[in-house]
């Protein structure tokens, strides 16, 4: 039974990175309409097989996001989709403006692309992590906002972005994780996937934090309890049935997600209050920010892993 | 000193008109240099008309950078710019984008002589839910290609539509507007590095050089000369002109793209609140709301 992070990383594990470029390679070769765009990131996006093929097709404003995100709009505009791709911290934080104004108010067909997000790059800081981007995101009207959890979500989530004609925002980790999603699933905004049936209480996560969540509904059947797990892959739209649904089964929901819990939490927190008030436990980085360290020692610390998940939700019911 | 309010004529407030504004559409094929001219002034004037009537009776707006842009935008969308409301679906029609957005007004009305909006939309101009917004909305109007209205936008959004082109090998040209104040944004400036280096030479910046921001003189604020000199540094052909010359416009225009590999630099050089007396190079008229009696003096000197 896994009881940490460490615990749960021994499985095949996969960086969504690698999924992702062969996606958008794969799209680029039947559709000329798809670019990318970068700020100096082919490396970190994972852009080289994409640069090798189509290298007139990749548009490098260097170290520049406002340039960036206004560039892909205007490429929107000329009639390409381009896909903007860059360290979710300063794609979301410098451009801002632009992904307000440029990107959703102009309501365009152009997918941000927020790579390694959370506290994916633990050692470095808080000035590369991108904790607050969830908030932010769905903070701005008309922006879809996906977290996808695993290699073959995130390859039908960048297939469904490339036909959508409307703005995204997707956080694409380079943080490991497993095989999630059942043969046969179809990604839809909107639409949660149950990944445990339970009765007692239910656990609801996005992203890296799935698999964590899995291992704590484990952990809580063997104590007893019997948790529902749902995988949340859009913080906006919400899968409002199936949260309301939770909310009336089981006694409450703990959210789970690597970023300031006021993303996927507050979300949650926003739609039971109107609809259907319900106990809430909130797993995620409270308001402060994070130390450096790996981004595992981070998860362990601030409870985002299977015991911390699984005391929320013992806590949750023992109120 | 004599205050403005002394400079104009006392009128009947209720005496401010509201033109139902003819469409003029684009200058006629066939026409003489001298035509094409009278047709711009003409249209120009009845913009600027119409124009301070709607800041009036809205009680908002950018009348003097309405005033130093509108021989601009009259001169690309009724000549220079090979656009027409039949061309709107066209990929290879020109492009235009107003970074400015706060000279709004100015673009309604040079879309309505145009052929592009009703002029009766016009009296909507920032009623509640229409489609006239106090800044541009792309959403909204379908020759909007660009919603703007925070400063620094408008230009990487066209670097980005020129270089959509330039990958299609599309003979389209893509013009934007900037004020000059606001340069100020690094925005623009990385947005200039982008399009000088991938040789955007479709793409054509027009500086409305009123020399005025919100609240001084753009020199007195934060410089930008040697401006001329700036853009050629980061790869642009640059051309100066008299912004309210509109013959001169329609040259500088008719030779984008003006250089091989380099995007094309049109400094035009403005007066803000052009050409009413008691507004022209005056800070006062950012976003200032004209008294009834300064409209019936600024339609007076229109008709002069």
């Amino acid at each position: 039974m896994p009881t940490t992070t460490e615990a749960v990383s021994k499985t095949v594990l996969h960086d969504c990175r690698d999924t992702w470029v062969a996606t958008l390679v794969e799209l680029a070769e039947t559709d000329e309409r798809i670019v990318a765009v970068v700020n100096d990131s082919v490396g970190s996006s994972k852009l080289g097989p994409f640069q090798e093929r189509f290298p007139e097709r990749l548009v490098n404003v260097g170290i520049a996001e406002q340039d960036m995100v206004g560039v892909g709009a205007g490429l929107a505009n000329g009639g390409k989709v381009p896909f903007v791709s860059a360290a979710a911290c300063f794609l979301t934080a410098r451009a801002m403006e632009q992904i307000k104004v440029d990107a959703a108010y102009s309501q365009h067909h152009l997918v941000l692309v927020g790579q390694s997000p959370g506290m994916a790059y633990g050692e470095l800081g808080p000035t590369h992590h991108s904790i607050e981007d969830l908030a932010w995101m769905r903070a701005i009207p008309g922006l879809t906002v996906v977290v996808p959890c695993d290699p073959t979500e995130t390859a039908q989530v960048i297939r469904w972005a490339a036909a959508h004609d409307g703005p995204v925002y997707v956080r694409v980790s380079r943080m490991g994780v497993p095989d999630i999603v059942p043969d046969g699933y179809t990604f839809a905004p909107g639409r949660a996937l149950t990944l445990r049936e339970g009765k007692d209480v239910t656990l609801v996560a996005t992203g890296t934090t799935v698999v964590r969540a899995v291992a704590a509904g484990e952990l809580l059947a063997a104590a007893g309890v019997d948790a529902r797990v749902l995988h949340m892959p859009t913080v906006k739209p919400l899968d409002e049935d199936a949260l309301l649904a939770a909310a009336a089964e089981t006694a409450g929901i703990v959210t789970v997600e690597e970023a300031l819990t006021s993303g996927l939490g507050g979300a949650v927190a926003e739609l039971l209050v109107r609809r259907r008030p319900a106990p809430m436990r909130f797993v995620g980085v409270p308001d402060t920010f994070a130390s450096t360290g790996s981004v595992e020692w981070l998860l362990d610390h601030f409870g985002i892993s299977p015991d911390g998940i699984a005391a929320a939700a013992q806590d949750l019911l023992s109120k | 000193m004599p205050t403005e309010e002394d400079l104009v004529p006392r009128v009947d407030p209720e005496a401010v008109p509201s033109d139902t504004l003819t469409v003029l559409g684009r200058v006629p094929a066939g026409a003489t240099r001298e035509e094409a001219v009278a047709h711009l002034r003409e249209a120009a004037r009845l913009v600027r008309r119409r124009d301070i009537q709607m800041i009036r009776a809205s009680g908002l707006g950018h009348v003097g950078g309405e005033f130093s842009v509108i021989d601009i935008l009259i001169t690309l969308y009724l000549d220079a710019m090979n656009m027409s409301p039949e061309l709107l679906g066209d990929p290879d029609r020109d492009r235009f984008i107003l970074s400015k957005g706060h000279a709004a007004a100015a673009l309604y009305t040079t879309l309505a002589i145009a052929g592009f909006l009703p002029p009766e939309q016009l009296g909507t101009f920032m009623q509640p839910l229409s489609q006239l917004n106090g800044h541009p909305a792309r959403t909204k109007i379908a020759a909007v290609e660009a919603s703007t209205g925070p400063l620094g936008h408008g230009l990487p959004v066209a670097v980005g539509t020129a270089f959509a082109g330039q990958l299609d090998g599309s003979p389209r040209r893509t013009f934007v507007v900037t004020g000059d104040g606001e340069l100020q944004e690094g925005s623009n400036w990385e947005a200039l590095m982008t399009a000088g280096n991938h040789r955007l030479s479709h793409l054509c910046v027009v500086v409305d050089r009123n020399r005025l921001q919100q609240g001084a003189r753009v020199a007195d604020t934060n410089d930008l000369e040697p401006l001329a000199d700036k853009l050629r540094a980061f790869n642009l052909e640059v051309v100066e002109v008299d912004g309210h010359d509109h013959g001169a416009l329609l040259d500088v225009f008719a030779n984008v793209p003006a250089a091989s590999g380099k995007p094309t630099a049109v400094i035009a050089h403005t007066i803000k609140g052009h050409p009413i007396s008691f507004m022209s190079d005056n800070v006062a008229w950012h976003h200032k709301v004209p008294s009834a009696e300064q409209v019936a003096q600024a339609l007076a000197e229109l008709e002069a």
